[in-house]
């Protein structure tokens, strides 16, 4: 009998020392998705990991994975999940085959079965024909798919991956996405950190995190329908540095920021300020391919929201 | 004393071999003063190397690298004072403050007197960390780190910057503002050459270079890069994306299909006259679909196609398998 939920986590809050990095955070992961944890750096994304993963106690609240308790049973929760932490965790100095043999081993994997899985993992990795080659000669890509088969060689109903793709090339990354999706489609619960917003897209469900708070949940619709204050203008221009120092200088907007090559403007009631963005780049004598009002990107979303509390807490300050 | 002033960085035929693999394979480039070049390509494409070659720490197996009008093997002393290099791991000092790192700096590269204290106020200001500056470097976050390390590389105000994935494993907001301050850099004329797994930030590049197994196979403005794909591109998110994928390749005017998690990007000759059809195509065969749209092609899909036709021109069988001598 599979639990409806394979994460419950109720008030979980981790105090070091005077500082809070995770406050009150509740949140639930159903099985079988691809649950996305985004937040800034040092926001308490790893933090909440570890507790979930029973490697770090709770200051207070508790957490249920996979129906055990994360204090009182983390070692029925570790057997049951498959971590793959942001230092890839592999032996450089063994083959790629003696990581899968050696993290079998760790995991009780033997014999027919131990066979079987790294027959899989050296499939789906697109890793035969490497097996006898050394870890520390692979180039990133391979290492991760490694890491993540190294991760998988017990079958775990549920994986944890901390900024899996950081640094990895599109390819790679698509190919490591791929991945991920059969897993899912497998029926594994995928719990994962990144800094890729574009990745974000392709969560089931996610929660953004912030000083140690979720600040937003849902699906991605959800949360670009919901969270974001404002609309978002894109603008294709002839001089995307210049347009950015003439819109940001006339401090109309909420926020002037790059996409590429391309101007996002985000404020209230842009439309009527489309004659003024106009005008602002056509005194600098910079062209305009298109001026349009889009659908906010996750990303437009993500940097929103972290500026608006950022926001809160001055003002919160401010007061005191 | 500088040959060319309008010319940062110039190689002929730049080379590096190693034991098994040729790194860098006859790379000839020019590099105007005042550019952000962006260095782009698969793990293990001789970025890195490349890097390396241009810093001087490294030095060719043939071919010859001028830098700022210097010979990167004979003159490698001229240069290391002209340029600043942020390598992918920058050593800061964790347990000296922000300050004492900076200090630090200006000692290695002999910045001293009345100019030191001035120049180590404005890197704060610049880096937007005044108000962090006795914290210990260790105890900064990510983003604040690679800010701090950038700000030591322009200590003894280099003309020219190497970055080498400045922003990997950096949240969007301080990738950000990372960028924020390259532009500054950049709108005080220095030249820019920084290597990045990011296509969005190749896109923000006046010219970018495309690295494949030790060769610059593309090297050009963002927009005639991304002119090289070909068609117009439809984005959808079929429910179902693998049959999706096999159907869809089968319609006429489809010049390529790429797949992203649930998305798939189709290329077509007329975005306008095939979006219809591909949408009865799909509807007919029971496939439900959300998000059909014409759309833009960015950096990302140029990238993956501009490997993937190298890689199906055939000599290597994998974007990231290594090459052999």
């Amino acid at each position: 009998m599979r639990n409806e939920h394979s994460v419950v986590a109720e008030g979980l809050t981790k105090k070091f020392g005077d500082f809070t990095a995770v406050d009150h955070i509740s949140f639930r992961i159903r099985t079988g998705e691809i649950f996305g944890f985004l937040g800034p750096n040092g926001s308490g994304k790893t933090t909440t990991i570890r507790i979930l993963l029973g490697l770090l106690r709770p200051t207070e609240g508790g957490g249920i994975v996979l129906g055990y308790d994360v204090v009182k049973q983390s070692e029925e929760i570790r057997k049951r999940i498959g971590y793959m932490s942001q230092q890839f965790s592999l032996y450089n100095d063994l083959t790629v085959v003696e990581n899968l043999n050696f993290y079998g081993g760790t995991y009780g994997v033997t014999g027919k079965r131990l066979r079987e899985r790294k027959d899989y993992i050296l499939e789906m990795a697109n890793l035969k024909g490497r097996e006898r080659e050394m870890t520390k000669n692979l180039s990133g890509g391979w290492k991760q798919r490694l890491a993540l088969g190294t991760a998988i060689i017990h079958e775990p109903e549920m994986l944890f991956l901390d900024e899996p793709t950081a640094g990895v090339d599109p390819i790679s990354r698509r190919a490591f996405w791929d991945l991920l999706y059969e897993l899912s489609d497998g029926g594994t619960t995928i719990f994962v950190t990144t800094h890729y917003m574009d990745e974000a897209e392709h969560c089931q469900s996610l929660a953004f995190i912030h000083l140690g708070r979720i600040v937003a949940r849902g699906t991605p619709q959800e949360i670009k329908e919901t969270i974001m204050k404002g609309q978002v203008m894109e603008i294709d221009s002839t001089d995307p540095d210049l347009a950015l120092s003439a819109l940001r200088e006339s401090s109309l907007f909420d926020e002037v920021a790059l996409y590429g090559a391309l101007i996002h403007v985000v404020g209230r009631d842009l439309e009527a300020h489309r004659g003024t963005m106009e005008r602002l780049l056509q005194d600098r004598e910079i062209g305009i391919r298109s001026i349009d009002i889009i659908a906010p990107s996750l990303e437009d979303v993500f940097i929103s929201s972290i500026k608006e509390e950022d926001r809160k807490i001055r003002e919160e300050n401010g007061r005191q | 004393m500088p040959k060319d002033n309008d010319i940062a960085i110039e190689t002929d035929d730049l080379t590096r071999a190693f034991k098994k693999v040729v790194a860098v394979d006859r790379l000839s480039l020019a590099i105007q003063r005042g550019e952000i070049f962006g260095l782009v390509g698969p793990d293990g494409a001789g970025k890195t190397t490349t890097i390396r070659l241009l810093c001087a720490i490294m030095n060719p197996t043939s071919g010859s690298a001028k830098v700022a009008g210097f010979d990167t093997v004979k003159e490698a002393e001229d240069i290391k004072r002209r340029i600043g290099y942020m390598a992918q791991r920058f050593n800061l000092y964790g347990d000296l403050s922000v300050i004492e790192n900076l200090t630090f700096f200006a000692d290695i590269f002999a910045v001293g007197g009345d100019v030191r204290n001035e120049r180590i106020d404005q890197l704060l200001a610049f880096a937007r960390l005044t108000e962090f500056k006795d914290r210990r470097a260790a105890q900064l976050s990510g983003g604040m780190q690679k800010k701090l390390a950038l700000a030591c590389t322009l200590i003894h105000e280099p003309e020219i910057l190497f970055l080498d994935e400045p922003t990997t494993g950096v949240d969007p907001v301080s990738r950000r503002e990372f960028w924020d301050i390259l532009s500054d850099l950049h709108l005080r004329g220095v030249t820019l050459f920084v290597s990045t797994p990011y296509m969005d930030e190749a896109e923000r590049c006046s010219r970018v270079g495309l690295m494949f197994e030790g060769e610059m196979i593309v090297c050009d403005k963002p927009q005639n890069v991304k002119d090289l794909i070909g068609g117009e591109l439809i984005e959808l998110r079929p429910d179902d994306l693998r049959r999706a994928g096999k159907i869809v390749a089968d319609l006429d005017g489809v010049l390529e299909i790429q797949t992203y998690g649930d998305l798939l990007h189709v290329f077509v000759d007329s975005a306008q006259e095939r979006i219809t059809e591909l949408e009865k195509l799909l509807a007919r065969e029971g496939i439900g679909v959300s998000g059909l749209r014409q759309t833009r092609p960015r950096m990302e899909e140029a990238f993956i196609s501009l490997i993937r036709k190298r890689i199906s021109e055939g000599r290597t069988s994998n974007p990231v398998a290594s090459r052999k001598r």
